[in-house]
């Protein structure tokens, strides 16, 4: 299988901090990928760097075979790059369904259009209506993976999606992912602070510790001591 | 003394101040930002369709769709090349910059246009009035430009809410980055945002210049009513600002009866009183 996402050697820095120490990971086609690691490991900054919410060099990511990193949001956008970002971040502003729809600005063709969302969360077509932030952190996680699936990506990327959430709500949404990317091959790269979850979750797995790759390997491989030594940099 | 005349004149005067201040609730609604140079873009539209009607000969009326286009572009161009620049977490470049183009423009006119009051002349409109029995009367002009007022609000009130654009400017004004990651390119936006602002700008300056005389120094002023129907409406909703603008007129207009010195200070002291009331302004929608 070839690489659809691939970085090599990607940094990244706020300020004078930097974040990221060259970090060479790929994503191939379908494949879900699971990054564990402590918090301020890097994770989340590695995720927007792809989705151009921060430059990196042209050549330290490439999608699809094409330098990417260079590219604006927007741009990286329209490649089929959707984020369901960290805290959600829904737009407070608008309803259910205008949040639903604002995934789909780039009108990229696919098989996901708001019918089909409602198909996945039903709740969502009982409350399209209401203000988007009115509803419960289960219902508003939904929100936000359905408003990243409106841009029929090709490449889904969720932060700490179960955050805050019940078990229960974790298992559905985990659920609905999983279909997800079963039924229409998308790959996915899926942030997850449960590690247990985030192995049986994913194909392979990458641990960052201080903005770097300390383990990776196929998820059922990896076992939890690895894990854990890798997790805490030991 | 007539209150009720005074009322019914104070709203249709509101009407003015309401077009002053939808352009500038665009742009702050949007991007967030205080265009100080807002007055001053009034007072330019009104020279610019001076200009044309000497030039043309055209009815003020039939100069207003010409002057939105016109305007609209330069607003687009304006946002694109200048002001977009400024933009960040910073609040105080785009004052800055905004103020310098107040500052610029009327300097330019005094310079071009001398200090002379100017006016737009409508001919028989001028003076025709509609009676409403009781010995009122209301002036077809005013009326007319109070009606504007609303249609501009409808206007506003569905491209803001029922249109795919609207939909993105509210979107970018919650949250930028997470707009752009869905593919919005929130620069070529917030010039459309400017566009709107500055047609609503140019319909205001062709009302202005036919209501008041005018000259190259009045820009502060009109800025001013602007941001007080603004802020006595309250943000979210183009409603909430014709109905700041209206209340404004209607203040000033029971303080020129009152006291003829006390017209302008009146509509300062019910902005002020909205501001410690409710500082979110009377219409709101919770923010």
């Amino acid at each position: 299988m070839s690489a659809l996402l691939e970085t090599q050697a990607l940094v990244a820095y706020y300020g004078d901090f930097q974040a990221l120490f060259g970090i060479d990971a790929e994503v191939r086609e379908g494949e879900r990928v699971a990054l564990i690691g402590a918090n301020g490991a890097g994770k989340s900054t590695f995720l927007t760097s792809i989705a151009g919410m921060r430059k990196s060099a042209p050549e330290s990511i490439r999608f699809d075979g094409s330098a990417i990193g260079a590219l604006g949001a927007a741009d990286v956008a329209a490649l089929g790059i959707a984020l369901v970002p960290e805290g959600r971040r829904l737009f407070p502003s608008l309803s259910v369904e205008e949040n639903l729809s604002m995934g789909a600005f780039n009108r990229r063709k696919g098989p996901w259009d708001l019918a089909r969302v409602y198909e996945l969360f039903p709740v969502l077509s009982e409350k399209k209506n209401a203000p988007a932030t009115s509803l419960s952190g289960g219902q508003q996680q939904m929100v936000a993976i359905g408003r990243a699936l409106m841009a029929n990506p090709r490449l889904l990327m969720c932060d700490e999606i179960s955050l805050g959430l019940a078990p229960a709500v974790v298992k559905e949404v985990y659920a609905a992912l999983a279909v997800v990317c079963g039924e229409h091959g998308v790959s996915a790269i899926i942030v997850e602070q449960d590690i247990e979850l985030a192995r049986t979750m994913s194909d392979r797995a990458y641990c960052f510790t201080h903005g770097t790759v300390s383990l990776a390997g196929a998820s059922a491989d990896l076992s939890r001591e690895a894990i854990s030594a890798a997790y805490f940099g030991v | 003394m007539n209150w009720l005349d005074t009322v019914i004149q104070g709203t249709l005067l509101g009407g003015l101040y309401a077009l002053f201040a939808m352009g500038l609730a665009v742009i702050y609604g949007v991007m967030k930002q205080i265009n100080i140079a807002h007055g001053d873009f009034i007072v330019l539209a009104a020279y610019v369709a001076l200009g044309i009607v000497a030039a043309t000969g055209l009815h003020p009326f039939l100069v207003i769709p010409l002057a939105i286009v016109v305007f609209g572009a330069f607003g687009y161009f304006l946002q694109r090349t200048v002001l977009n620049r400024t933009l960040g977490s910073d609040i105080l470049p785009p004052l800055v910059v905004t103020y310098g183009l107040s500052i610029v423009i009327e300097n330019v006119l005094q310079q071009t246009q001398s200090g002379d009051p100017k006016s737009l002349k409508l001919g028989s409109l001028e003076t025709a009035s509609l009676p409403l029995g009781g010995g009122l009367a209301i002036g077809a002009f005013p009326l007319i430009m109070l009606v504007t007022a609303i249609v501009v609000a409808i206007v506003l009130e569905i491209v803001f809410n029922r249109t795919r654009l609207g939909m993105a400017f509210r979107a970018v004004s919650d949250d930028r980055e997470i707009a752009s990651i869905m593919g919005v390119r929130d620069r070529r936006l917030f010039g459309y945002a400017t566009a709107i602002s500055f047609a609503v700008i140019a319909i205001a300056g062709v009302f202005m210049g036919i209501k008041f005389t005018f000259s190259p120094s009045l820009g502060p002023n009109f800025l001013l009513y602007a941001f007080e129907a603004v802020v006595i409406g309250g943000m979210g909703s183009f409603w909430g600002t014709l109905a700041g603008g209206i209340i404004l007129g209607i203040a000033q207009a029971v303080g020129f009866a009152l006291n003829p010195g006390w017209g302008i200070l009146a509509g300062h002291l019910v902005f002020l009183a909205v501001l410690l009331v409710r500082p979110t302004g009377i219409f709101a929608r919770s923010a």
